[in-house]
């Protein structure tokens, strides 16, 4: 039996967990044998892997960061304690931990464009916007975004105006970033629910911008 | 060390190709394969064993090979590096890692319950530390990025060495890379925000209008 350890995996069951082992493709292969020689000497708990995956599938991901943008937009003292101290403003919201234990936000405005990126790995805000998509870290993006941004945003269907300054952000510590983009226009009234829906993952990594309401 | 995964300015890796964002009841999201959670959950579990560092587990992924490095997926490089980290601390044997099996072991004193997931991660790993020494810098000066080559850890990235910023903020002291990654200690270090003008780095390819900037360790700058 040495897949038992697959057996509690019940609730997000994968296409090869099952019965075609041979079908298993290498890197699939080579990380359930790391796994089960790490159980067996008692060095990893599978329940505890899966627990990991549950948060990062579930529980944290871009939809905390957007609640974040829409606070700000709708409370200027929110906005001010964002820029002051941005690691106990969003843990005032319970956005807290692994790889988001310094924050800083950066604010979008008619003058500057932010934009995010950690050429030397993946670095990440993960509290505020869980894992990272596949093109940030992509040694696409981390050889560009720092060279030739404008063209990249360009491929994410972005063209910034002409004059709009831009500023790379490369995250070679342990701060982490959150772009707080632009309020559209049109979003005057609207609740915070409501502007958290228009806060895209990548406008707060400076991918791109936050939608406009429906009709506006 | 001037590895593969020092990417800032190189070319050749074609267009960034955009993903649109998950729904959030999308399942597997964020992972593109089971493997990769499980590799992301394996690779969390090791490190809190409490036996390397994050900076030593970034080392061992620059660490591999630039040919393995470029062609392994993202996951692959994490599942390579976390091999080696288990060989060099003893925690596997190469045998058992050749043979895929292991005689069963009393658990760890330190292995990562299920229980436990959500306050470890919820604590996660501040590099804050006390330091009182003087800053050297202060918001405002014109610094170089030192034109090191360390053959070990670090993380002033190629395309800033030798050229000349403005500090824009000091963080206070956080832990050292350089030293941590290598078993040498926390050493901490000031840290600083430093933008650079894009011509500064690119010259008259830059685009205009271009800033970037980097968060340097004082050891990292020298007055400009």
């Amino acid at each position: 039996m040495p897949h038992d350890h697959h057996d509690h995996d019940h609730d997000h069951d994968h296409d090869h967990d099952h019965d075609h082992d041979n079908h298993l493709d290498p890197m699939a292969a080579r990380v359930r044998a790391l796994e089960t020689i790490l159980t067996r000497k008692g060095l990893v708990d599978p329940a505890a892997i899966d627990a990991i995956i549950e948060t990062y599938s579930e529980d944290v991901g871009p939809r905390n960061g957007a609640q974040v943008v829409a606070r700000a937009w709708d409370d200027a003292g929110f906005a001010d304690w964002l820029r002051g101290d941005a690691t106990a403003a969003i843990a005032d919201m319970g956005f807290i931990g692994r790889q988001g234990e310094h924050m800083q936000a950066v604010f979008n405005t008619p003058e500057v464009h932010n934009l995010v990126v950690c050429t030397l790995c993946s670095c990440y805000p993960w509290p505020v916007l869980g894992l990272p998509p596949v093109w940030y870290k992509s040694p696409a993006y981390r050889s560009r975004a720092v060279m030739e941004p404008r063209a990249v945003l360009r491929e994410f269907g972005l063209e910034l105006p002409e004059g709009r300054a831009v500023r790379v952000w490369d995250s070679t510590a342990e701060l982490r970033y959150l772009v707080i983009p632009e309020r559209p226009e049109g979003t005057e009234g609207l609740s915070r629910a409501a502007l958290a829906d228009l806060v895209t993952r990548d406008s707060m990594i400076g991918a791109g911008l936050a939608r406009r309401p429906e009709g506006a | 060390m001037n590895g593969p995964h020092d990417l800032g300015g190189q070319m050749g890796f074609g267009p960034v190709i955009p993903e649109p964002e998950a729904e959030p009841e999308a399942v597997g999201a964020p992972f593109h394969a089971a493997w990769e959670g499980r590799a992301l959950g394996l690779t969390l579990c090791a490190g809190a064993l409490g036996h390397w560092s994050i900076d030593e587990s970034r080392h061992a992924r620059e660490s591999l090979p630039p040919a393995v490095y470029h062609s392994s997926s993202y996951f692959e490089i994490w599942i390579r590096a976390l091999e080696a980290l288990l060989l060099r601390h003893a925690l596997l044997s190469a045998a058992e890692l050749a043979s895929g099996d292991a005689a069963p072991s009393a658990a760890h004193p330190r292995k990562l319950a299920a229980a436990a997931v959500a306050a470890t991660l919820a604590r996660g790993g501040p590099s804050e530390r006390p330091i009182d020494r003087p800053a050297r810098f202060a918001p405002g000066d014109r610094v170089r990025a030192r034109n090191m080559h360390p053959r070990g850890h670090t993380r002033l990235p190629r395309y800033v060495r030798g050229r000349v910023g403005t500090v824009e903020a000091d963080h206070g002291g956080h832990v050292l890379p350089d030293t941590n990654a290598h078993g040498r200690g926390e050493s901490p270090e000031r840290l600083y925000t430093v933008v650079f003008d894009g011509a500064e780095v690119w010259g008259a390819d830059a685009e205009p209008g271009l800033s970037i900037s980097v968060d340097a360790w004082e050891s990292y700058l020298e007055p400009a």
